[in-house]
């Protein structure tokens, strides 16, 4: 155990060494290889996620500002669409209005238009009827003095009517 | 270790193995004497125990002891290398083997599929917690291109010390010449990688310990042992681990011929059990202890390195060794 034996120290360092050629080629590197290849594969897979994930909040905050965008178009639309319903009632309104007040306009003037000619109609009519009544009378007794009394206040009747 | 099996032991044990061989004697002088109750019991050979933790030209198997093969000893510049096949040396290939085998197919399916399963899960987090607490920690994102070396000494060392924990198996990390191989390799790992990162001059420089040039007599062969310590720490810890966990199984089983009884074993067997848990835990403890030390060593010369180019110099890189 303890004497020195050369040969077995010479053994064990050229086992060694073709150990260590042998191993260095046909196990160390491809293992070492492996290894690294592994680990930089499972570093940009993280890499990769964690841009996924960024990209991916980055599109959610973009939906959501597209979102309420479109939710403030939508109110926006809807206020205006709101708008000019009212505003266009309105003009309908005014308009109905005036057209309706424009008709009664026309109406009262038709009305007016009428009852003045029925009343130049009237008092020719009247005219008409007093002369003939009056010539009645007047062929039989016009001189009673009681009787143009009367044709006196018939005829200022009449006259009073025609004035109003 | 050809100790002879009875040894005079009034000699102060100095190794754990002179201790238990001590105790083998004492088991044996005990069980001629026929003081233990069941002392025929005794006559087994206590130092075959001890052979489990040895390394040994054979091979304990299933199908019986199978002898390796010896060549003669060449010389090399006046050194005398054995490169016979021990038992340590058939375990070392056997962890190499293992290791190969396992970490290539775990490689195959780990890249063929997305998310790993199973023991590829198992096998990754290893890994990855070798890459992110122990290397790049300790040396920074320079330190990735050590990584191959890093795992392989972890998992060599794992497996090793594995392997002692199973039937007929036994830890080569508990063979110190097994433990300096790989010391020697950390130590030219070290200094490699921070010549690389500081450049030779800088690495030179950071030798004399920044100090004032007429205190460089001292401080650079102060330096220059903190070089050789660190590895050498790595060495002995590892060793004195996972071959202290060996004998204190052999030891508490050991007692069984102390006592010479069958009876006793249920005691020693259940603290066998117990430490052979714990082994377990010290197994991975201690290839880990091994790899995350010398990141550290090698981060401190690469970051000394750094700190010399910023003007400032020394980070007193003499001390953290033991």
């Amino acid at each position: 155990m303890l004497e020195l034996n050369s040969g077995l120290i010479l053994w064990t360092i050229l086992t060694f060494i073709i150990v260590l050629v042998i191993l260095r080629t046909a196990a160390w590197k491809p293992l070492l290889g492996a290894l690294a290849a592994r680990e930089e594969s499972i570093r940009a897979s993280l890499r990769e996620a964690e841009d996924a994930r960024a990209q991916a909040a980055r599109l959610l905050e973009e939906n959501k500002r597209q979102l309420a965008q479109a939710e403030e178009g939508s109110r926006r639309i809807i206020r205006e669409g709101r708008d000019m319903g009212e505003r266009l009632k309105a003009e309908l309104l005014e308009k109905a209005n005036a057209t309706s007040r424009g008709m009664i306009e026309q109406a009262k003037e038709e009305i007016r238009r009428e009852k003045d000619a029925a009343l130049i109609q009237l008092r020719s009519e009247a005219s008409d009827l007093v002369i003939a009544a009056a010539g009645k009378i007047l062929d039989a007794n016009l001189d009673t003095p009681k009787q143009r009394q009367l044709a006196d206040a018939a005829i200022r009747e009449i006259a009073g009517a025609a004035e109003r | 270790m050809n100790i002879p099996a009875i040894q005079i032991s009034a000699d102060a044990p100095r190794t754990a193995a002179d201790s238990l061989h001590a105790l083998a004697d004492t088991a044996r002088a005990l069980a001629e004497h026929g003081a233990v109750p069941g002392g025929e019991k005794g006559t087994v050979d206590f130092t075959e125990l001890l052979h489990h933790v040895q390394d040994a030209k054979e091979l304990d198997s299933p199908f019986g002891i199978l002898h390796l093969p010896q060549f003669p000893p060449f010389h090399v510049a006046g050194l005398s290398i054995d490169m016979s096949i021990t038992k340590h040396v058939v375990f070392l290939w056997c962890a190499a083997l293992i290791l190969c085998v396992v970490a290539i197919a775990v490689a195959r399916k780990n890249s063929r599929r997305p998310v790993p399963t199973g023991f590829g899960n198992l096998f990754e987090m290893v890994v990855v917690f070798l890459r992110d607490e122990v290397a790049v920690p300790n040396m920074g994102s320079a330190g990735l291109k050590y990584m191959p070396y890093l795992l392989t000494t972890f998992f060599f060392i794992l497996v090793m010390n594995l392997l002692g924990l199973i039937p007929w198996g036994a830890s080569a990390t508990g063979n110190i010449n097994v433990t300096a191989g790989l010391a020697i390799i950390a130590f030219v790992m070290i200094q490699a990688s921070a010549i690389r990162a500081q450049g030779f001059g800088h690495y030179l420089a950071h030798l004399t310990g920044g100090v004032h040039w007429s205190l460089w007599p001292i401080m650079i062969p102060i330096e220059i042992l903190g070089l050789f310590t660190k590895p050498f720490a790595l060495c002995m810890r590892l060793f004195a681990n996972m071959l202290g966990g060996h004998i204190v199984i052999v030891s508490l089983l050991g007692l069984i011929f102390v006592f010479g009884s069958y009876f006793i074993a249920i005691g020693p067997v259940a603290f066998v059990v117990g430490i052979n848990f714990l082994e377990l835990f010290v197994a991975l403890l201690q290839a880990y202890i091994f790899v995350m030390l010398t990141s550290l060593f090698m981060g401190l010369g690469m970051q000394a390195g750094e700190s010399a180019h910023g003007g400032d110099g020394h980070d007193g890189s003499v001390d953290h060794s033991t």
